[in-house]
């Protein structure tokens, strides 16, 4: 046993958890790496969306389908779950586990939100304007950057709540620390590149 | 069983080893029907479709399949040995990582069995990989089965980032960290911002085969040149995903067989990480003849043949190595040695490509295949072959026929230049690429004649080395730690086979070489860093298994989910996705267990160390 692991099991955590081990300080580490992958991911779809996003093909354009308001909605719900997951970081470098899941929940609150009120966009644009994957190489490229980052988002939500539940009966240790960081580290990322999205996709596409 | 769940990096290399050597087995093969095809002109040996199948598959099996796998096997076995590590930094995403590989590619070579192969050519190039023109499922393997066994890469790239970053022993500081370790590093670094894009490639491609997405449709506004790009952005830094761990093999066998250190050690490390970098800036030069025009022909034009620079720094270097050494022969510096001016050629013939203007008369002809397979055979498999005679008692524990391996050798150097020397002037001569067969009287025939005989004696050599492998497994295992007597780095310390600890204690590192320089000092072992402890070791698991097994089955699922089936029970199974659904559930589930029950691992301790 390291004196991290012993210090955890009387009930005391070390100042940063998550680096207390190799293998956590591994994690994080490697994550870092992986959200530089993921950079170059979004950074490709992005470039496919920057040339194709003026081929419409007579289909609806920019201009006449997005609906600023709406997204404007959903990028502040978005940003402010970023801010709670700072809340449950420090909450678990203060060692209080029950702070720490309540900001979780409301991370995830706020993220399941914001996929709401994405699933209404999509459907709307499907239903009402005949704008679907097929549509025009802007609408495809539309669907694909915007909706990689929707499965980002749904896939961080389930994986918090996962994190959630283990915390429940695991409690906050130098094992589950790490992995609610790096959770909290992806979770800041995807909020990242949906500010990018909201300038590249939605503003442009109205003034530019 | 045992195969199946272990995440011993040292067994995960073996298995890379096999699967790789089986997917080499299958491009070689295949390589070989191409040449038999074009042995003569106007052959009706094969017909059209079956040639662009075969020369598709051959190049797609050979790059992801074949020779990345073999670079994965001998990173495995000897990475965390070299910077005196137990383990690496996650061993059960590297099972993972080998597990999908696998499984991506036997997907793949599905296809030959499941209505047809791709055949748009190993860079799937739009249009021609579109449903219009490529209308079996041929090109949904291609992009489904390598999406599959890219993720496998890009695992295993990160993991041997963070192994290298965070697991070396104590002394070891990166300049002091061998040759094959720092080409590792960075190849593994170019694979992190490299295989992303070819990833958004794969999937824009399948959307637009599956869902009908316009991305490289021009009648929807899509572009087929952004197929390109991309493509290329991802496939100029992938040669030298493949070359760089070459140039790190050479790095360690010539050294060690000319009793000398490494010449010009840290200007081969900023020569690496030069061309590393320069690598992400020229990928339009395979775009010279789309009119991307001159301006950005020339500049990717100069940026190219400034690769050139850093790459004459290591052949320099080794020849320095070489010079007033006391140099040794053994198979696997024969390699090393051949290596050389092989793959200088190669150079070669790279930068007169780079040329743009002479590149529109080149391009897409025999040259250009000539120019990549120096690089690629006569650089990369050459690399391969010197580092495995050179690792294999390391491995095995056994040593592998220095007789067979010089028949090896010769063989397939031989084969080698006859098959592809040739190929320069045919391609000077006007050859095109990618043609199922050639009018006689061109003055075709007799180079083709020769070529197609060069490949059956690699195929010889290949044959010859299999023997050698199969006659030394039936000798016992009793290579000694330091069989090459002259080794210079951490593995050459610990037992052939290593143990599954690897090391009893962690050495200290007190220099570059860290084992010759204890040599020269007159010590016999390196000096240990740690008192003799418990060792923690990862359990064995299913898991990366299953999760594998579920992405190939959702793969398989989406890829046919289009389909019209006889069957209605078939029919509905795929086309509401409930195959992909299945896959999808076995993966996530997998992924749920890992998350929720922590491995603890097991320790070995310092009685049971001791009583071996
Ligand atoms: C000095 C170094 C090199 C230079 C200047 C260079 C230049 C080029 C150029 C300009 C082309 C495009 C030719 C055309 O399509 O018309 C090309 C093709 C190619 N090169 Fe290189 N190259 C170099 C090294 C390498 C290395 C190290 C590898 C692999 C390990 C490699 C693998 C390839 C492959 C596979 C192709 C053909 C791709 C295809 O069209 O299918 N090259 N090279
Ligand atoms: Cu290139």
């Amino acid at each position: 046993m390291t004196t991290a692991q012993a210090e955890a099991a009387d009930g005391t955590l070390p100042h940063e958890p998550e680096k207390a081990t190799l293998e956590g300080r591994n994690k994080v580490l490697a994550f870092w790496l992986f959200l530089g992958g993921e950079a170059v991911l979004f950074g490709t779809l992005f470039a496919t969306f920057l040339a194709l996003r003026n081929q419409t093909n007579e289909g609806p354009t920019a201009d006449e389908l997005f609906h600023l308001p709406l997204v404007a909605a959903a990028t502040f719900i978005l940003l402010l779950s970023s801010l709670t997951s700072v809340f449950a970081i420090q909450a678990m470098h203060g060692n209080r586990p029950a702070v720490l899941r309540l900001w979780l929940i409301v991370t995830v609150v706020l993220g399941l939100g914001f996929l709401g009120l994405e699933i209404y966009e999509f459907s709307v644009y499907v239903r009402h304007e005949a704008f679907g994957m097929t549509t025009s190489a802007f609408s495809s490229a539309f669907y694909t950057l915007v909706g990689f980052h929707g499965a980002h988002v749904a896939f961080g939500v389930v994986w918090i709540l996962i994190l959630i539940g283990q915390l429940s009966y695991k409690g906050l240790t130098v094992v589950t620390a790490p992995k609610i960081y790096v959770s909290a580290m992806y979770w800041h990322f995807i909020d990242v590149v949906w500010v990018f999205i909201f300038t590249v996709v939605y503003l442009l596409g109205k003034v530019g | 069983m045992d195969w199946i769940t272990t995440v011993d990096h040292k067994k995960i290399a073996v298995l890379y080893l096999w699967a790789g050597g089986l997917f080499f087995g299958i491009g070689g093969f295949e390589a070989l029907l191409i040449r038999w095809q074009l042995i003569k002109p106007m052959n009706n040996f094969l017909d059209a479709q079956t040639f662009n199948e075969l020369i598709t598959m051959h190049g797609t099996t050979m790059i992801f399949l074949g020779v990345m796998p073999i670079i994965f096997a001998l990173m495995n076995a000897v990475i965390p040995l070299q910077i005196g590590a137990r383990d690496v930094a996650f061993p059960f995403l590297n099972a993972l990582g080998f597990w999908t590989f696998l499984f991506g590619g036997l997907l793949l070579n599905l296809s030959w069995v499941m209505g047809g192969a791709p055949d748009a050519g190993w860079t799937a190039y739009t249009p021609l990989s579109s449903t219009t023109y490529s209308t079996t499922h041929g090109v949904d393997f291609y992009t489904i089965g390598l999406q599959i066994a890219g993720l496998g890469t890009l695992i295993g790239g990160i993991n041997f980032l963070a192994t290298i970053i965070t697991m070396r022993a104590p002394g070891m500081s990166f300049m002091r960290m061998p040759m094959f370790a720092w080409t590792t590093f960075i190849t593994s670094a170019i694979i992190l911002f490299a295989f992303p894009a070819i990833t958004v490639g794969l999937v824009l491609l399948t959307f637009d085969r599956i869902l009908g997405a316009n991305f490289f449709v021009v009648g929807g506004g899509g572009s087929p040149v952004l197929w390109q790009h991309i493509f290329w952005i991802f496939g100029h830094p992938e040669v030298y995903i493949l070359i760089l761990p070459a140039f790190g093999i050479i790095s360690e066998v010539i050294p060690t067989f000319s009793r000398k250190r490494l010449f010009g050690y840290s200007s081969m490390v900023f020569a690496t990480i030069l061309i590393a970098f320069l690598g992400f800036m020229v990928w339009a030069h395979h775009m010279f003849t789309t009119g991307l025009g001159p301006v950005a022909n020339a500049l990717f034009s100069v940026s190219t043949m400034l690769i050139a620079v850093p790459t004459g720094i290591k052949i320099f270097n080794w020849l320095f190595t070489m010079w007033g050494g006391q140099v040794r022969f053994p198979t696997a510096n024969l390699f090393a040695v051949g290596f050389i001016p092989t793959f200088t050629m190669g150079g070669v013939t790279g930068v007169m490509l780079a040329s743009a203007p002479a590149d529109f008369q080149f391009h897409d002809t025999y040259f250009v295949v000539a120019h990549f397979h120096y690089v690629i055979v006569g650089g990369l498999v050459l690399g391969l072959f010197a580092g495995l005679h050179y690792w294999w008692p390391k491995m095995f524990g056994r040593m592998l026929s220095e007789r067979l391996g010089k028949w090896t050798f010769w063989t397939f150097i031989l084969g080698f230049h006859l098959t592809f020397f040739l190929q320069h002037f045919l391609g000077l001569m006007g050859m095109q690429r990618r043609v199922f067969t050639y009018l006689p009287n061109q003055q075709f025939d007799l180079l083709n004649l020769v070529s197609t005989i060069g490949a059956g004696l690699m195929g010889v050599g290949m044959i010859i080395f299999l023997v050698n492998i199969y006659l030394t497994s039936r000798r016992p295992a009793d290579a000694a730690a330091d069989p090459w007597e002259d080794g210079r780095t951490l593995e050459w310390t610990i037992p052939s086979p290593p143990p599954e600890y690897n090391f009893k204690q962690t050495p200290l590192v007190r220099g570059i070489d860290a084992f010759w320089k204890e040599k020269t000092a007159g010590h016999k072992a390196m000096t240990p860093a740690e008192p003799v402890g418990s060792i923690h070791m990862p359990s064995a698991t299913i898991l990366p298994f299953l999760m594998s097994v579920g992405i190939f089955i959702a793969g398989l699922g989406f890829m046919f989910s289009r389909d019209e089936f006889r069957s209605p029970l078939t029919g509905f199974l795929f086309n509401n996705y409930v195959v992909t659904a299945i896959g999808l559930l076995i993966t996530f589930g997998s992924m749920l267990a890992r998350s929720l029950f922590d491995d603890q691992g097991w320790h070995i301790e310092p009685e049971e160390l001791e009583g071996r």
